[in-house]
């Protein structure tokens, strides 16, 4: 890192020089997403240097998980990426079915599917309406919040939560599908496709937007693999890679024989990207928009694997099996698994010892990685690029101070 | 009004300062009772444009009192000011920010001689000082004691200082097609049909008004250039330490800036009080139809007025909730790039055009009611003609009846 911000070439054509400024940015800024606190170096307007600092949000979590049983767990998970908790859930009952070798049936893992894709969109929703909203709109933010009450509707009659399911855990699913709720969410996904036109108009295809977000925050390729990003934010980088389809057999096999495309920039073009706006002249592989603009896509692509995994659902005659004892005993053994949650890969690691409490529990975290590379993009921008890097990031303080 | 206080037996400056005590508390009142109208209004067509019903409890249907029961929650806060803030310039900020914005009313026109106080460079008033206005928001940043003030405070002293120049040169146009600065004359000289707002014309009028448009957004701090006050880079820019009454005042100016500037617009491209339509003269009040008739006239006029202004404020809340907001080097951008140059260039145009085809490219056409409002002012039942220069200065709000003829009597006949 440059001592003096003069002998950063990026800011040299901004010629006024003035005495440096040190500025908090959070932890009760409106545009941190919580309770992330950067510490800004600026000289005028211009940034050079980011320094986030973390653990505000700090609450023991995976040491809490030494003293409960995986089962106990669950609704710990729901509070690391708490707009994501089934996928949060989802990737912590499927390390534990890793670690105890216990296998669901064929109607648990599509609904595992169904559940968690429909999280997704409701994640992505709350990221693209906060992204707006770090870049001064504020309409889209309640238009995203308008489709994810649907969600969350859907959520609350299966499992009687809106925020903090704990629906997904070891051996299946809390309780069945209530009826009609499978008709209930394709009324719910006919009526929300023709709205994703409605966001592209206000946010991706809008000039102002394209102006705030093109070209700023450029993450590269090997910068995006050197610090270990994951999910939306390496993918709008441009590496081809999703857990979905490259992570392990175990959990690749949930999605055996649905049929998607991974999101991400090959020669030049997005997938299916022919009733999508395209992509502006301005915009450079790995910036901003094309972060935001993958999301946007894995909402499409989400829908697509929900329509896919309702059939299938529908499809399984056997009534959903009776999740695993609250004090289940424990081999002794250990076992690691990586998920695409929808910020990102999420890890966890489980150390059975015999006993129904483990012995160790540990929570990986893409957010973390990905919000680490906010000194590298923000260094030389303007204050005003500084919400909309890190809100490009989509990062949830409570899966990075767990 | 005067002259009744006179007859009382008052002497006149106490007639004089009696008056303009009652201009300034009806002002007042019009920015008030505004800034109460239009915060309500915004809030409910913010609700509205983003699928939520916004207030409907306060004050019965529709929540119409809500922006009242804001105002007594502010009147009731603590009132606070930061440790190593500048006590004096703190406090005095908001109300400089808000008295910039009341003095510019006074030149503005609401109807044909309903104006606070007529001037001959009516313009230059009050874009001059509409200007002040910044100096709140830097005091105001200055004193708070917060780096995100200050950033707030510096933003908004670029741009407006910046964008006063386009605006500037719009605000020319008018004048010169009007031949004077009194913005009663340029509202006068739009009579008759619509044909014959400035915005219509020539072409070149027609652009530069939505120059106009953008920089009158930029100047008093509405989205997508609220960069003074943008809530997800600084807080709340220069009034972060601010709250309570104080931070009302704020609000109180920067709403009736809003107002300011869309009555601006009207005055000098859309016809001012004058209808799309010469309804007085379709109904036969040129002639001979006495006092009163003036006065519905000018009634129709002030809500003509007050219709346009109200419109360009709803325009302002509308592109607010549409739009994201702009970074600082694209705004300067704008301004210096784009609105100055066009804004030159239109100025030219509009010059050339009247200097060649004076009459428009139709001559006699489209403005065939010049001469009638002429002809009802001073017609025998009209209003009777200026007496003295001394009474030329009073007017109708402060209920001087004579009415200055200067700008009427220095236009070419048609």
């Amino acid at each position: 890192m440059p001592d003096l911000i003069e002998d950063d070439p990026r800011i040299i054509e901004f010629d006024v020089r003035t005495d440096e400024m040190l500025v908090n940015m959070g932890p009760q800024h409106p545009s941190t997403h919580g309770v992330l606190r950067l510490v800004l170096r600026t000289d005028g307007e211009i940034v050079s240097e980011t320094e986030p600092h973390i653990g505000y949000l700090h609450r023991c979590a995976e040491k809490i998980g030494e003293n409960l049983t995986p089962r106990q767990w669950i609704p710990y998970t729901d509070r690391l990426d708490y707009l994501a908790a089934m996928n949060m859930n989802l990737g912590w009952a499927l390390t534990v079915e890793k670690l105890m070798r216990h296998e669901v049936g064929e109607k648990a893992r599509h609904l595992r599917v169904l559940i968690a894709e429909l999280n997704r969109i409701s994640s992505h929703l709350v990221g693209m309406g906060a992204y707006g909203l770090d870049l001064g709109t504020f309409s889209p933010f309640l238009y995203a919040f308008r489709e994810r009450e649907r969600i969350l509707d859907l959520f609350e009659e299966a499992c009687g939560a809106r925020l903090t399911y704990s629906y997904i855990t070891v051996g299946g699913a809390t309780a069945d599908l209530p009826p009609g709720w499978l008709q209930r969410c394709e009324a719910f996904l006919d009526q929300f496709e023709p709205i994703i036109k409605e966001y592209h108009a206000l946010l991706t295809t809008n000039a102002i937007f394209v102006k705030r977000t093109a070209g700023i925050g450029v993450l590269s390729r090997a910068m995006a693999i050197d610090y270990g990003c994951s999910g939306p934010v390496l993918r709008g980088s441009g590496v081809d890679q999703d857990l979905r389809r490259d992570g392990e057999s175990l959990y690749t096999g949930m999605y055996d024989g649905y049929a998607f495309e991974v999101a991400v920039q090959k020669e030049g073009r997005y997938p299916r990207d022919h009733s999508y706006p395209t992509v502006p002249s301005e915009a450079v592989l790995g910036d901003c928009w094309h972060r935001f603009f993958v999301r946007m896509l894995e909402v499409v692509q989400s829908m697509d694997l929900v329509r896919q995994a309702i059939d299938r659902y529908a499809a399984c005659p056997e009534p959903l099996p009776e999740p695993l004892k609250l004090f289940e005993k424990l081999p002794v053994g250990d076992a690691y698994l990586e998920t695409e949650a929808p910020k990102g890969q999420m890890g966890f690691y489980v150390v059975g010892n015999g006993t129904s409490i483990p012995w160790r529990v540990r929570a990986r975290s893409s957010s973390f990685s990905n919000l680490s590379v906010t000194h590298e993009l923000c260094r030389g921008c303007l204050i005003a690029d500084v919400p909309a890097i890190v809100g490009s990031l989509d990062i949830v303080m409570g899966e990075i101070d767990r | 009004m005067v002259e009744f206080l006179i007859g009382l037996g008052l002497p006149g400056w106490v007639a004089w300062s009696i008056a303009a005590l009652v201009a300034a508390v009806l002002l007042l009142n019009v920015i008030a009772g505004g800034a109460l109208v239009f915060i309500w209004a915004e809030r409910k067509i913010a609700a509205r444009i983003q699928d939520r019903l916004g207030p409907t409890r306060t004050g019965g249907r529709f929540g119409w009192l809500q922006s009242l029961a804001d105002g007594i929650k502010l009147l009731a806060k603590e009132d606070l000011m930061p440790e190593g803030a500048d006590g004096l310039l703190f406090r005095l900020a908001p109300y400089v920010s808000f008295c910039a914005s009341f003095c510019a009313f006074i030149a503005l026109p609401f109807a044909f001689d309903v104006v606070g106080q007529r001037l001959n460079v009516g313009v230059f008033f009050v874009v001059a000082v509409l200007g002040l206005e910044v100096f709140g928001v830097i005091l105001a940043g200055y004193a708070s004691a917060s780096k995100w003030s200050l950033f707030g405070a510096m933003r908004e002293a670029a741009q407006v200082v910046s964008y006063e120049v386009p605006l500037g040169m719009c605000v020319v146009v008018p004048v010169m097609l009007a031949g004077s600065m009194d913005l009663v004359t340029i509202g006068e000289k739009q009579a008759g049909w619509m044909s014959s707002w400035y915005l219509f014309h020539d072409p070149f009028t027609f652009i530069i008004f939505s120059v106009y448009v953008t920089c009158a957004v930029a100047s008093v701090n509405r989205a997508p250039f609220d960069l003074a006050e943008a809530e997800s880079e600084l807080v709340a820019g220069f009034h972060t330490e601010y709250s309570g009454l104080r931070w009302s005042f704020f609000f109180m100016a920067e709403y009736g800036s809003m107002f300011l500037v869309s009555g601006l617009a009207a005055v000098l491209f859309l016809g001012g009080w004058n209808g799309p339509v010469p309804v007085a003269q379709l109904l036969g009040f040129s002639d001979g139809t006495g006092e009163s008739a003036a006065y519905v006239v000018r009634l129709m006029g002030l809500a003509n007025f007050m219709g346009k202004a109200t419109l360009g404020v709803l325009f302002m809340m509308w592109i607010r909730w549409t739009l994201p907001r702009l970074r600082i080097d694209q705004v300067m951008t704008t301004c210096l790039k784009y609105c100055t140059p066009i804004a030159a260039v239109m100025f030219a145009g509009a010059m050339f055009w009247q200097l060649f085809l004076p009459g428009g490219l139709f001559p006699g056409w489209g403005r065939p009611a010049g001469e009638i409002r002429e002809g009802w002012l001073e017609g025998p039942g009209g209003l009777p003609a200026a007496a003295s220069p001394a009474e030329d200065r009073s007017s109708t709000l402060t209920g001087g009846e004579p009415v200055e003829r200067a700008g009427l009597a220095t236009r070419s006949p048609r």
